[in-house]
């Protein structure tokens, strides 16, 4: 694998290989001693331009299970922008000799666009409304492990699907997957031309809900409220809150998601994140063994 | 001095001439033509056209103020390359000019170092704030041919509207970069499918349409000649059809990058691909081919914006908006006349005799006793367009790398050769 820029351009046959080389990563987590020495003396930059403290510790277990070198660069959340070039970024990381480089930035494309210009592979941690891969990744890997198949399988994904990379990510990695995959919230969170990317756009949960597997609940941002995008959080959490009466609306088996942090009582309901359904902190869990994955597979897959 | 250009297919427009023939160039005009005279110099110019050279309604020059990017001297050097003779520079320098000295600054080092025709265009309103309109009569006669504040956009209907009824009054047209920064938001490529795709934030045409109804409306109020910047949508198109049929004095440009590009060019995040109005869809793309192939847009503009690389090697978000223009907008139009959707002579047309038309600029013919501003074409030439080709300061050009075809061989202004494309003066 030649890094992991995002789902999109991601054949389902390498999405499998990825989600099962994950299975024997949750083995290795499940051990004692949770160290192997796979990608002992590589060294994983971590560049996260904007702060992000769960992708980035899990990137940074993740690395440290296979005995790599995690280097954890940060910025005081200013844009790439103010402090240098793209070329100079690249140039300056091409210099430490870094075996990967794991970059989150609040722009899209720019993991592609520092991967252009490096040597090494580059994972994407996040960027901007774009992709989040490894989000999605363990979204599906969790499905799989509750559900089996995704073939067939109906995931409502819920919230400002515009703003959502996890979103667009969800999207192509479910619908590679077989699943039929529906988007949620009031039109203006539902991005223009939503449709080519081959999902349904509702505009209620009775509507998103019916029938269905799978349920991923987005985190509302409150500055969306500046934005205008809704009125207020009472009145979002009314109509796209997952709660106990909505989650009815849902098969008797689904299962819920959210990429955390989640923030109780706006877009989920205390007793739903708590519930049987919920399958948040296996999120938290099975993240770790998809990155182990995706550095095993980006580093060559050596060992 | 003498010079005959022998074998040429001459398409001068504005007779609508289209023929092989001859054409001599003597004292700086195009000259009677007389068998009897001995020509000092004769170029033999078959398979080639022979037109006016081209007139670029909008072209940031960035002088003063802004050398880094472009200057009078490379900025026309580029537009000489791309068959240009004349270009109108616009208002946004640094100082803005919105006052005659900076105006009679700029005619004069365009005296002391342009490879072509510098025409000046004025801010519309003073430091390009959109509140007090600027001193037009007295720009107008530092020389000033149009007012715009360009992409500062007046927000403010009223001040349009005074502005409108000002330049009227002094005999100058407006130029409006239509575009509602409100609806815009923080978008910087076209909502749409790719926008979407790329998790980048979009601005819908209707930006765009909303502020072109606006100031078409303002134009009808005010009997005032609005000229629309740089038309990008779809819908656009229909409304200035709609405003010229019912009388309106509006007259309106498309850019080349416009016209040969839709949004899915920015799927790859190139910044090169980045600019206001932004690349739109094929629909749109298909309307603005249509609109200047039936008269509707004028003229084909640059909107030639040089940046440096450091401005746009950044994220998408964060880098500078605007591509450079002049060096490539000649084969763009190719395309058209390719595809059959402009004639040769419509063609020539559009890139010179009908941009210096909307502002009553000299220039566009052929016609003996015309200053000799003339472009030789290969029309048939295929060429690849690599970054060190370019003769403007900055590289920024969305077709780096693209096979082009059609160029320009040699380019006069007054009889002087300013551009051979083998350097060698023909
Ligand atoms: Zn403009």
């Amino acid at each position: 694998m030649r890094g992991l820029l995002g789902i999109q351009d991601l054949p389902r046959t390498e999405i499998e290989r990825i989600l099962d080389t994950a299975e024997a990563m949750v083995e290795i987590s499940q051990r004692e001693i949770k160290r192997v020495p796979t990608l002992r003396g590589r060294t994983v930059i971590n560049l996260f331009l904007e702060p992000s403290t769960r992708t980035r510790v899990s990137f940074e277990i993740a690395a440290k299970r296979l005995s790599a070198d995690a280097i954890n660069v940060s910025s005081s959340g200013s844009s790439l922008s103010k402090a240098e070039t793209l070329a100079d970024m690249g140039q300056n990381l091409a210099a430490m000799n870094a075996d990967v480089l794991v970059v989150r930035d609040r722009t899209a494309g720019v993991p592609k666009m520092l991967a252009d210009r490096l040597p090494m592979p580059v994972i994407n941690a996040g960027d901007g409304c774009h992709e989040h891969p490894t989000q999605a990744l363990l979204d599906v890997f969790t499905v799989r492990q509750s559900l089996g198949t995704l073939d067939s399988r109906v995931v409502a994904i819920v919230g400002d699907i515009s703003h959502s990379r996890v979103a667009r990510s969800d999207i192509h990695a479910f619908t590679k997957m077989g699943a039929e995959v529906r988007v949620a919230g009031p039109p203006t969170m539902l991005p223009a031309g939503i449709d080519v990317l081959g999902v349904k756009a509702c505009f209620s949960m009775e509507e998103a809900l019916d029938g269905a597997d799978v349920i991923i609940m987005l985190r509302i941002q409150r500055e969306r409220l500046e934005q205008a995008l809704f009125p207020s959080v009472r009145e979002y959490s009314l109509t796209f809150g997952l709660n106990l009466r909505t989650l009815a609306l849902a098969k008797p088996d689904a299962i819920v998601l959210h990429p955390g942090p989640i923030n109780r009582g706006v877009e989920i309901s205390g007793e739903v994140a708590d519930a049987e359904p919920s399958r948040i902190l296996d999120q938290v869990t099975n993240g770790v063994a998809v990155r182990m994955a995706v550095l095993y597979l980006v580093t060559g897959e050596q060992a | 001095m003498r010079t005959r250009i022998r074998g040429a297919r001459i398409l001068d427009p504005s007779s609508g001439r289209d023929e092989i023939g001859e054409l001599d160039i003597d004292d700086g005009q195009i000259a009677e033509l007389d068998s009897g005279a001995t020509p000092d110099q004769v170029i033999e110019a078959e398979g080639l056209w022979l037109a006016p050279g081209f007139v670029d309604l909008h072209t940031h020059l960035r002088e003063p103020g802004q050398e880094y990017k472009e200057d009078i001297a490379t900025g026309t050097r580029a537009a000489a390359a791309g068959g240009y003779t004349a270009v109108c520079t616009m208002a946004n320098t640094d100082p803005v000019n919105d006052s005659p000295a900076v105006t009679e600054y700029i005619r004069r080092r365009a005296h002391e170092s342009a490879a072509v025709r510098v025409h000046v265009i004025a801010a519309a309103t003073q430091q390009l704030r959109g509140e007090i309109m600027s001193e037009m009569a007295s720009l107008a006669s530092a020389g000033a041919v149009a007012f715009s504040d360009d992409g500062a956009v007046i927000r403010n209907a009223s001040v349009m509207r005074r502005v409108l009824e000002y330049a009227r009054g002094v005999g100058r047209p407006v130029i409006a970069h239509c575009e509602d920064l409100d609806l815009r938001g923080s978008g910087v490529v076209h909502e749409g499918a790719s926008a979407t795709c790329c998790g980048l934030p979009g601005s819908p045409a209707e930006a765009e349409t909303v502020m072109v109804a606006r100031d078409v409306e303002l134009a009808r109020l005010t009997g005032a000649h609005l000229h629309i910047a740089h038309v990008s949508a779809g819908r656009s198109v229909d409304i200035i059809r709609e405003a010229k049929e019912s009388g309106v004095r509006v007259t309106a440009e498309v850019t080349p990058h416009h016209l040969c590009l839709t949004d899915e060019a920015i799927l790859n995040y190139d910044t090169n691909a980045k600019m206001a109005p932004p690349l739109r869809t094929a629909r749109d793309q298909e309307a603005l081919r249509q609109g200047l192939a039936d008269g509707t847009i004028d003229c084909v503009a640059t909107d030639h914006a040089p940046h440096a690389a450091y401005e746009k090697d950044l994220e998408f978000t964060a880098a500078a908006f605007g591509v450079v223009g002049l060096e490539t907008a000649l084969p763009c139009v190719m395309e058209l006349v390719i595809e059959g959707r402009l004639s040769a002579l419509d063609a020539m047309a559009r890139l010179s005799t009908r941009p210096a038309r909307v502002l009553g600029l000299r220039g566009g013919t052929l016609e003996t006793g015309a200053p000799a501003d003339l472009v030789l074409i290969d029309p048939e030439q295929v060429w690849k367009l690599e970054a060190v080709d370019l003769h403007s300061r900055s590289r920024n050009s969305p077709f780096l790398g693209r096979e082009l075809r059609g160029r320009a061989m040699l380019t006069w202004v007054g009889g002087h050769v300013v551009h051979a494309l083998d350097g060698d003066g023909a």
